[in-house]
């Protein structure tokens, strides 16, 4: 349907005219968005632009490079309290302290990467997902990462300006979301993003061809890892609170989750994909205020189930659209997305 | 000395739970290629099962330990039937999902009955008393749960070498093509497996429930049970219940010797060391990709 002529059309950011009319309408959308809802929703945003910030860059891990993590929240720990750390400790301005506490997610998600060049499949699965898992109990373990009692964030201060309401945070945490979606879109379109697809594709056939196995899956291990980071250093400053139990299995379970249901190997995809799952993850923590079904929901619990265990049934949900999309789409919300567009654009035929 | 033996025993007796779950995951990997995320549900539904028939219907204890292994059977077949066999072009990934998914229904379907409480299992044999061997303390639970695994690993054993069923499952496992050719019908076989690998899943289970009955309970066992499996590389038996006894001995020696803190996460750490050298763990013959 879209033909490309040449090399640099490929490359191109935007495409053609209505994609950046487009994106212009979102950024002037996403400029107005604090002031015309409540402080809720602010915070809700704030939620979800962290999480499409992980996904994308585990899409570029999962999607692109074809390797398997479920080790994602470890290097969201990572970034959480590092930025903390960095700022309580060493006094390090807020964007400083963000960016090493990411270029150290960075380096050990290139540590992950080593033994991940030799595994794949399960093997590199059940790696990962220890790795996760060490992350969290060494940081419970250490005092001065406040162990089991957790962590309060500092004052945080951006260019000398305060920031502690919910409002003020988004016009930081969405420039950067913005930011970090455009370099990973660029990022695939560039040599680099040509090289983990292939490795994905075929790791064997890329070596021959003169891919460098070694640098790029490592590569995509510590970008995958400092986005993640990234995302967890501002996390920590939406909750203000951070400790171990946070950053659980289950956890990284959601964020592969996430990119699944949103359509692996696009950028919109994840994007999708997170602010469906957060949204849903955020509104159905309490289900039984949701009008019309809430009462419905009680009257099943009180006389099948139990009141104390209603919460759960956002596991079922989660479930069952995971079950659902993967029986039925499995290239996700964007594949969704592709095939209305096409019908559309064939109309009558 | 008398306490590395005592170690040993006790590394022993937990890895037994742990080569359970590794077994059930191995048996599903090998008919469906699936690391099966849900093998800790699959056996946790069934288990609040047979709580629930000794509480609400008073049935003897025996009588709802059978049932818990029919439901088991029975759900593990449906969960291949109606939702894994559905997958369109399924790969390896997507299979990991639908697999999570399933684990998030079952275990919200637990929590939402039964809430978060630890609840306590009413089992034959008390878990608090223990004889003792030479100088060494085995709890008698623990001793139960040795012979179950080595039991049932036995007649596993005996199902896959002498019966028409296990000898089918074999042929699908290896050549799934080969195997349909020969008359086998493999979709019919790769059921009873899930089927099986629940089964075995939940004696698992019921052996763990006296000491531990929560919908959690079944996290720890499945992820040192896979990575038991996956040491012993994923596709072999008798590597994944080697593997499994090599974590529980592992954890338990680190715990008694270097510290009891990150117990948890040693074995991890000892696999990931492991799979540097073999990737494909120590028992599998090493699968070379053709191009």
């Amino acid at each position: 349907m879209e033909m490309k002529r040449d090399y640099y059309e490929d490359v191109e950011l935007f495409s053609s005219g209505v994609i950046i009319f487009w994106f212009a309408v979102l950024i002037a959308f996403l400029g107005l968005y604090p002031f015309i809802f409540k402080n809720y929703y602010v915070y809700v945003a704030n939620y979800i632009a962290i999480n499409i910030i992980v996904v994308v860059g585990l899409n570029l891990l999962v999607g692109y490079t074809g390797q398997i993590s479920l080790g994602h929240a470890g290097f969201f720990a990572v970034g959480a309290y590092g930025t903390i750390i960095f700022m309580s400790h060493a006094h390090l301005p807020f964007l400083a302290a963000l960016l090493i506490a990411g270029l150290i997610a960075a380096f050990l998600g290139f540590l992950l990467g080593l033994p991940a060049l030799r595994l794949e499949g399960p093997y590199l699965a059940i790696a990962t997902l220890g790795f996760g898992l060490t992350i969290t109990q060494v940081i419970g373990k250490i005092n001065l990462l406040g162990g089991r009692q957790g962590l309060h964030a500092p004052d945080l201060i951006v260019l000398g300006r305060l920031l502690d309401t919910d409002r003020e945070f988004y016009f930081l945490v969405i420039p950067l979301t913005v930011l970090l979606v455009l370099f990973a879109r660029n990022l695939t379109k560039t040599k680099v993003g040509r090289a983990f697809v292939a490795i994905r594709d075929a790791d064997i056939a890329a070596e021959t061809m003169g891919v460098n196995i070694l640098f790029y899956k490592t590569m995509a291990f510590a970008v995958s890892a400092f986005y993640a980071g990234v995302a967890g250093g501002l996390y920590a400053f939406v909750l203000r609170f951070i400790e171990p139990e946070l950053f659980s299995l289950f956890m990284s379970i959601m964020f592969l989750t996430m990119a699944v249901v949103g359509g692996l190997g696009s950028v919109m995809g994840p994007i999708a994909g997170a602010i469906l799952l957060s949204w849903l993850d955020l509104e159905l923590r309490n289900i039984l205020s949701i009008p019309y079904i809430g009462a419905w929901l009680q009257e099943l619990s009180k006389s099948y189930f139990s009141l104390t265990g209603v919460s759960n049934i956002q596991f079922i949900i989660f479930g069952v659209i995971l079950v659902f999309i993967m029986l039925f789409e499995p290239l996700g919300l964007y594949g969704i997305w592709i095939r209305t567009k096409k019908y559309w654009k064939t109309w009558p035929f | 000395m008398i306490d590395f033996l005592q170690m040993m025993v006790s590394g022993i007796a937990v890895g037994s739970s742990y080569a359970l779950m590794g077994l059930g995951m191995v048996l599903i990997y090998k008919a469906s290629e699936v690391p099966n995320f849900a093998q800790g549900e699959m056996a946790l539904l069934p288990v609040f099962i047979a709580y629930m028939i000794i509480h609400s219907y008073g049935l003897p204890i025996y009588a709802a330990f059978f049932g818990a292994l029919l439901f088991a059977l029975i759900l593990g077949c449906c969960l291949e039937f109606l939702v894994l066999r559905r997958a369109k072009e399924p790969n390896i990934l997507g299979l990991i999902i639908i697999t999570i998914g399933l684990e998030m229904i079952l275990i919200g379907i637990v929590s939402w009955k039964f809430g978060a409480d630890q609840r306590t299992m009413p089992f034959p044999i008390s878990s608090y008393a223990s004889i003792i061997i030479g100088q060494i303390y085995i709890s008698t639970l623990d001793l139960l749960t040795l012979i179950v695994a080595l039991v049932l690993m036995i007649a596993l054993f005996v199902f896959f070498r002498f019966s028409k069923l296990g000898i089918a499952m074999k042929a699908t496992q290896q050549n799934e093509n080969a195997a349909r050719l020969m008359g086998i019908r493999t979709n019919r076989v790769k059921m009873i497996t899930w089927g099986i690998s629940a089964m075995v899943g939940t004696v698992a289970g019921l052996l763990i429930a006296p000491t531990i009955m929560e919908p959690y309970m079944m996290w720890d066992p499945l992820l040192k049970g896979f990575a038991g499996a996956v040491v012993g590389g994923m596709t072999s038996l008798p590597g994944a219940v080697f593997g499994a006894y090599i974590v529980g001995i592992i954890e338990h020696l680190f715990g008694g010797y270097v510290s009891i803190e990150f117990k948890s996460v040693v074995a991890f750490v000892v696999i990931v060391l492991v799979l540097c050298i073999k990737p494909s763990g120590l028992f599998a013959r090493h699968y070379v990709k053709k191009v």
